[in-house]
């Protein structure tokens, strides 16, 4: 591709390929982007004709049931906020072109931590919020952490290869959860665990409608606020420490990075685990602001895949993916009464193929003249 | 516990295994890495079981289920050979498309019933070698018996062949090889949509003779990722992916029917007592992959093989290096 003369005559106009020497304007790759999303949604929509859907309406389905009022807006951003930390979680590990595919497991053994404090009990019921809240999140982020440890110390020691190892861990930790809530907190045979205290729940816009009536019926919890202030505390850390600079120099340019000095191995183990830890916490935030309780079906629901997708689109910047995860947030809400049911995940992966195809436009221009040169 | 009927269902459970595997082995020796074999091979499954149902013709369905699968393949190729585009999220994004498709298309198949399925014939005269032939040639499936043929056959093409020279070379130093004449884009494209076309194999091989229907995602149940996993304890060599797959395939069936019986080597069965110890059994086979991804890479590290050296990485005309 790179000779420039690969496409060529018997056409009124030429196009050339050319690299892109000089970066491009800041506002390019957001256009770039931009206009893969759209490219995306459209090759979604005829894929969805062809499978005997109503494309235009899916669309507006998506849009009226995801962002049409406040009562719908905030659960958006209920369903954005998993994402949110857990495409944080991608995202720093993807920096150091560590391919963390793990996060869906470290997601679930995050919520799996957290709700043992609550089940095994470390605490008691009683135990005021203030106390219990800190304690899951500890035990959250704890559980995730090792969940990425095991990867990054088996990368760091033996090279063994993070994106089969993280993923197998993911069915892993599918299967512990499940062993926990089918064989030891069952409540009753059912398939979960016994409703949290009100103690161990994050708190809702909606407990605080007495004093402010419009808050009435907002579900949106306190783990937004968690998702935004890790992704501000993990821009801090990306850009402006050194740690930071060690792990985009690693992602960059390996070799150099050695030669500077840098741990590779180490900071592999460390990276996994902050990005376990981040991952866990989006698991505690979900387990103890929605579920309130531990069962296996609303926590292993996607949210670790639909992160590497958020992440990548953000371009791995920890306040872009905020946005974008309120995006993605709304094509779950809505898309959960979308008949044929996979359409959510069919256009998920159709973003994030235009969006890596689209990449190719920020390394190359190209060019279209008329006529010979 | 009969251990050669477990064995027997395992090597047909790794017949799955061995066709993901070794068309992974094809993508990847000439440098292309593509993690969409799960997505390949739920499209697979996918049209080779709506095909059958269709038409009442499995041979068609396997034939479909090739070609839907090598086809959306070359949406992976084109975004990584051409476009030169990260191998790991092109692959990813491939995996999330493939699951995505088959989904949609494959809303309500898990009602469709029954539908024929590929033949099933023992071997005659093999199946009189003592316990070799009751395991490997009675009553197995039309696919398995291609398995066996497709190992030594790969083996052969890429070791002792022309084309499987090219091959090898257009993994290992593409600029050489393109220096030669041998188009190392087109080669490339060739070996991923081979990849793509086996992983659909693996597909119609679950979906129409292992454990036939429609499941959804669990159809394949992570299958392809261990086929990615066995490609590197295999150290992209047939024969070792062949070892490897077939014992996972005893593997996952030795889990299923461990759970049956009161009595385990004459003790009581711990998994028929307690069943919710199943659970940890369910682990097995993902916690085998990443046992034996540390075994292959240590003795990939300590014998200094490794991957083809090209290994995701994009060809580029008139770069530098390799």
């Amino acid at each position: 591709m790179a000779d420039s003369t690969s496409i060529k005559q018997r056409m009124p106009f030429r196009i050339r390929v050319e690299p892109r020497l000089s970066e491009p304007p800041v506002w390019y790759p957001a256009l770039v982007s931009f206009g893969a999303l759209i490219v995306a949604l459209v090759l979604g929509g005829i894929l969805i004709t062809f499978a005997g859907g109503d494309a235009i309406r899916s669309y507006q389905h998506i849009a009226k049931a995801s962002f049409g009022d406040i009562g719908v807006l905030s659960d958006t951003i209920v369903k954005a906020t998993p994402i949110i930390l857990v495409a944080l979680a991608c995202s720093v590990a993807f920096r150091m072109k560590l391919w963390n595919i793990g996060a869906e497991g470290q997601f679930i053994m995050g919520a799996f931590g957290a709700s043992a404090i609550v089940l095994a009990p470390v605490l008691p019921a009683e135990t005021p919020r203030w106390i219990f809240i800190p304690v899951m999140m500890l035990a959250g982020m704890a559980a995730g952490a090792i969940w990425g440890f095991i990867p990054g110390y088996l990368k760091a020691k033996f090279n063994v290869n993070e994106i089969i190892s993280t993923l197998m861990l993911n069915y892993v930790a599918v299967a512990w959860v499940n062993f926990w809530i089918f064989g030891v907190w069952t409540e009753g045979g059912f398939q979960m665990s016994r409703k949290f205290p009100e103690g161990a729940s994050l708190p809702r816009l909606l407990e605080y409608a007495k004093s402010i009536p419009a808050l009435r019926g907002l579900t949106t919890h306190l783990g937004l606020v968690i998702g935004i202030v890790a992704a501000v505390i993990l821009w801090f850390i990306i850009f402006r420490s050194r740690w930071g600079y060690e792990i985009r120099l690693i992602g960059d340019n390996p070799r150099a990075a050695q030669y500077a000095g840098i741990n590779i191995a180490q900071n592999t183990i460390w990276v996994m685990m902050l990005s376990g830890a981040l991952a866990g916490l989006g698991g505690m935030s979900e387990i103890a602001g929605v579920v309130h309780r531990l069962q296996t079906a609303p926590i292993a629901a996607g949210y670790g895949f639909t992160g590497i997708i958020v992440a990548w689109l953000a371009k791995l910047n920890p306040i872009v993916i905020i946005f974008v995860s309120i995006l993605f947030g709304a094509l779950i809400l809505a898309g959960r009464e979308i008949q044929p049911s996979g359409v959510p995940k069919m256009i998920q992966g159709i973003i994030l193929v235009c969006l890596i195809a689209s990449d190719f436009l920020l390394r190359y221009r190209i060019i279209i003249s008329r006529g010979e040169e | 516990m009969d251990f050669t009927i477990i064995l027997q269902a395992g090597i047909a459970s790794g017949t799955v295994l061995l066709f993901a595997t070794i068309g992974e082995l094809f993508a990847e020796r000439s440098g292309v890495m593509n993690l969409g074999v799960e997505g390949m091979m739920l499209i697979g499954a996918m049209s080779a079981f709506s095909t059958t149902i269709a038409t009442g013709n499995p041979w068609l369905g396997v034939l479909v289920a090739m070609f839907f699968a090598g086809l959306i393949s070359q949406i992976h190729a084109f975004i990584v050979i051409t476009l030169q585009a990260d191998q790991v999220v092109s692959g990813l994004s491939l995996t999330f498309l493939g699951v995505g498709i088959s989904l949609v298309l494959g809303e309500g198949l898990s009602k469709a019933g029954t539908v024929s399925l590929l033949p099933n014939f023992s071997i005659p005269l093999l199946t009189l070698i003592p316990i070799i032939g009751k395991i490997f040639f009675t009553n197995q499936s039309v696919l398995v018996y291609f398995g066996y043929l497709l190992v030594p056959l790969s083996w052969y093409y890429i070791n002792h062949t022309r084309p499987g020279l090219h091959l090898r070379a257009v993994g290992e130093y593409p600029s050489a090889t393109d220096a030669l004449g041998i188009n190392v884009f087109r080669t490339r494209y060739f070996y991923v949509f081979i990849g793509g076309m086996l992983a659909g194999l693996a597909g119609a091989t679950i979906s129409l003779a292992v454990s036939p229907g429609w499941f959804s995602e669990l159809t394949t149940g992570g299958q392809g990722w261990i086929a990615i996993g066995l490609v590197i304890f295999a150290q992209w060599d047939p024969i070792r992916a062949a070892v490897g797959a077939y014992a996972f395939g005893a593997l996952r069936r030795l889990i299923l029917d461990v759970q049956g019986p009161l009595l385990l080597l004459g003790f009581a069965n711990p998994f028929y007592y307690n069943p919710y110890l199943g659970f940890f059994l369910q682990m097995l086979p993902y916690l085998f992959t990443v046992v034996v991804l540390v075994i292959g890479s240590r003795e990939a590290m300590k014998k200094r093989i490794g991957a083809p050296a090209a290994l995701g990485n994009p060809y580029i005309r008139g770069e530098r290096g390799k």
